[in-house]
């Protein structure tokens, strides 16, 4: 085990892995990766990477664990047994355990279980590998999960944790502030502020806590942000996909069409420079579900069109209009 | 809390929204269904030294809730992460006597959850000085079980079973002479955690919960605070939620009634 770093935050306020005090961690989501289950999700967050998987609504046995008027959720958080450095022990722990009590009471007030009586919701999060703030991370996975599985919630949950090295509060603890630090407070919440997980241990005076709250809430709302923009890549309809590429193509087409009248007008097509070259790309991110053929194809033939119309000079060229959609 | 309705079903669930209701209009008016004010905690006595056998031992009552610590001490090697400290090993009983919801077994999620929290309050606040716990560095150190068993489930199991923890401690004895290890001391204690816990009802606070209150709450919140007035463990439990407002509220509750706690029944042990 690596030894206790001397510093934690440096002379300009930066933290041993150069991120600012409330700076959270990179996070990439990938949705849908597990086809036999109904919903799943990959995360990574630093260095945690995390397998969220969601089973249901469906069937509950034992018959007698059912409850007639709503579905049941529930929530295993499991370590691999190489996910740690010291391999751990395969099975529950009592610590998993605990960590999977509290972290389903975090997903009970906004799943809609009124709607399966008897039935169950099961959410598995496995950690594949471990790097601070596992129970966070595989929270933010698991609700992704179930928002790919289709269960109806009232919104979703963003998770993370605020610590303290150092005597100064820092958001999203590594792992060595994890294991050196003064406080680790890890908070769930719902879109609207609302807490739904909140454990703590080490020790803050009171206004700590207060600012810690405050600086959690932030690391939340740019979770919720990361966790948006994955369902909407995820789920926008090609429709949408290709309207808004459509809009774009036109006000770009638009664009050219007043720069080749003002040259003409000019008669100054010789003095176009390199920089004037426009170039149109279609950048595509999710090859695995195509933009519908026929509408793509609709799509470039009218751009052509438009583009060959346009009897332009030399050095022009729109072969191609659309948006780079962003990763 | 939810044992009640796995265990029985139906039936128990008609009753416990018969008693959500009964409490929650009790809270619109102000009042408690034990005619306590929300901030008002049940009466406390603390025993300690009730087993002879045990190094520590301690008896806590608030209202009916029994619950009864006792310390106990071995010679043990210390993890490879901390050569040189003591080990704390907590665990909680929740006895078939003490409840009808109650089963034989090993312990179920509640129990290992209220004994990781009684846990954290004690380790996080430094309360013992692990250092003094170490008899040869990397090889032998003391092992410090703290057992808490469940006498009577009245509610508040929680505070019940910190407050019996830290009371047991503080009348530990490290058994150094029977273990032929020099002189018998006693437990080095630095700091005197206590745990408090509140129950959200229908947006209300309410310190202390009793059974009935535990049952319907939304949401459970405990805050374990130490002698200067810090925090050195919390847990939100059951499938509410809290505001932000809530929680700073329900933090200065909590310590102000952790230090009251302190005073009256641990500082003079």
């Amino acid at each position: 085990m690596a030894n206790k770093p001397e510093k934690f935050i440096d002379e300009n306020g930066l933290r041993l892995d150069g991120r600012a005090v409330d700076e959270i961690r990179p996070m990439t989501i990938e949705i849908g990766v597990l086809s036999r289950a109904d919903g799943s999700c990959y995360l990574e967050w630093g260095k945690n990477k995390i397998l969220a998987a969601v089973y249901g609504p469906r069937e509950l046995h034992p018959r007698r664990m059912q409850k007639p008027d709503e579905a049941i959720v529930r929530y295993r958080y499991n370590m691999a047994a190489f996910s740690v450095e010291d391999r751990a022990r395969p099975g529950p722990s009592r610590r998993s355990i605990e960590i999977s009590k509290v972290s389903r009471d975090a997903f009970a007030p906004i799943i809609m279980t009124k709607y399966y009586p008897s039935a169950v919701i099961d959410i598995f999060a496995e950690v594949l590998q471990a790097d601070a703030g596992t129970r966070t991370a595989a929270i933010n996975a698991a609700s992704i999960a179930l928002a790919d599985a289709g269960i109806p919630m009232k919104g979703l949950i963003s998770a993370c944790a605020v610590g303290k090295v150092d005597g100064q509060l820092v958001l999203d603890l590594s792992k060595d502030e994890d294991n050196y630090g003064n406080a680790d407070l890890p908070i769930a919440m719902t879109q609207d502020g609302e807490i739904s997980l909140l454990q703590m241990d080490g020790n803050l005076t009171k206004e700590e806590f207060k600012k810690a709250l405050e600086m959690a809430s932030e690391g939340c709302r740019q979770i919720l942000e990361i966790q948006k923009e994955a369902l909407k890549r995820k789920f926008a309809s090609h429709e949408e996909v290709v309207e808004s590429l459509a809009e774009v193509a036109d006000e770009i087409i638009e664009d050219v069409q007043k720069e080749i009248e003002l040259i003409d007008e000019d008669f100054e097509v010789s003095e176009l420079e390199d920089e004037d070259v426009i170039e149109i790309t279609i950048a595509k991110t999710d090859t695995s579900e195509p933009v519908d053929k026929a509408q793509e194809e609709d799509f470039t033939e009218f751009t052509e069109d438009e583009s060959s119309n346009v009897d332009g000079p030399e050095g022009y060229e729109a072969d191609k209009a659309g948006e780079r959609h962003e990763q | 809390m939810k044992q009640i309705r796995q265990v029985k079903g139906m039936n128990s669930e008609v009753m416990a929204s018969l008693k959500k209701d009964y409490i929650y209009n009790l809270m619109l008016k102000g009042k408690r269904n034990d005619g306590r004010s929300f901030d008002e905690y049940r009466n406390i006595t603390v025993q300690t030294n009730v087993i002879d056998k045990a190094e520590g031992s301690a008896k806590v009552c608030i209202g009916e809730t029994q619950v009864l610590v006792g310390v106990k001490l071995q010679i043990g090697a210390p993890f490879p992460d901390s050569p040189g400290e003591g080990v704390i090993i907590t665990n909680l009983e929740m006895n078939p006597l003490a409840s009808p919801e109650f089963e034989a077994g090993p312990p179920k999620e509640g129990a290992i959850e209220m004994a990781r929290v009684t846990d954290r309050g004690i380790r996080e606040s430094g309360a013992i000085d692990l250092n003094k716990l170490c008899i040869t560095e990397g090889e032998e150190v003391w092992i410090v079980f703290i057992d808490v068993h469940v006498l009577n489930d009245d509610g508040n199991l929680q505070d019940a079973s910190c407050l019996g923890a830290i009371a047991a401690l503080m009348t530990s004895k490290v058994p150094a002479e029977r273990e032929g290890k020099g002189e018998d001391m006693m437990m080095p204690i630095r700091d005197v955690p206590v745990g408090v816990t509140l129950v959200d009802v229908g947006g209300e606070l309410m310190i202390d919960p009793g059974l009935a209150e535990e049952t319907v709450a939304d949401s459970k919140l405990t805050i374990v605070s130490n002698q200067n007035g810090s925090i050195s463990a919390m847990q939100k439990t059951g499938e509410g939620m809290l505001t932000q407002e809530q929680l700073l509220k329900a933090v200065d509750m909590a310590c102000a009634k952790a230090e009251e706690i302190r005073e009256k029944y641990l500082l003079n042990i």
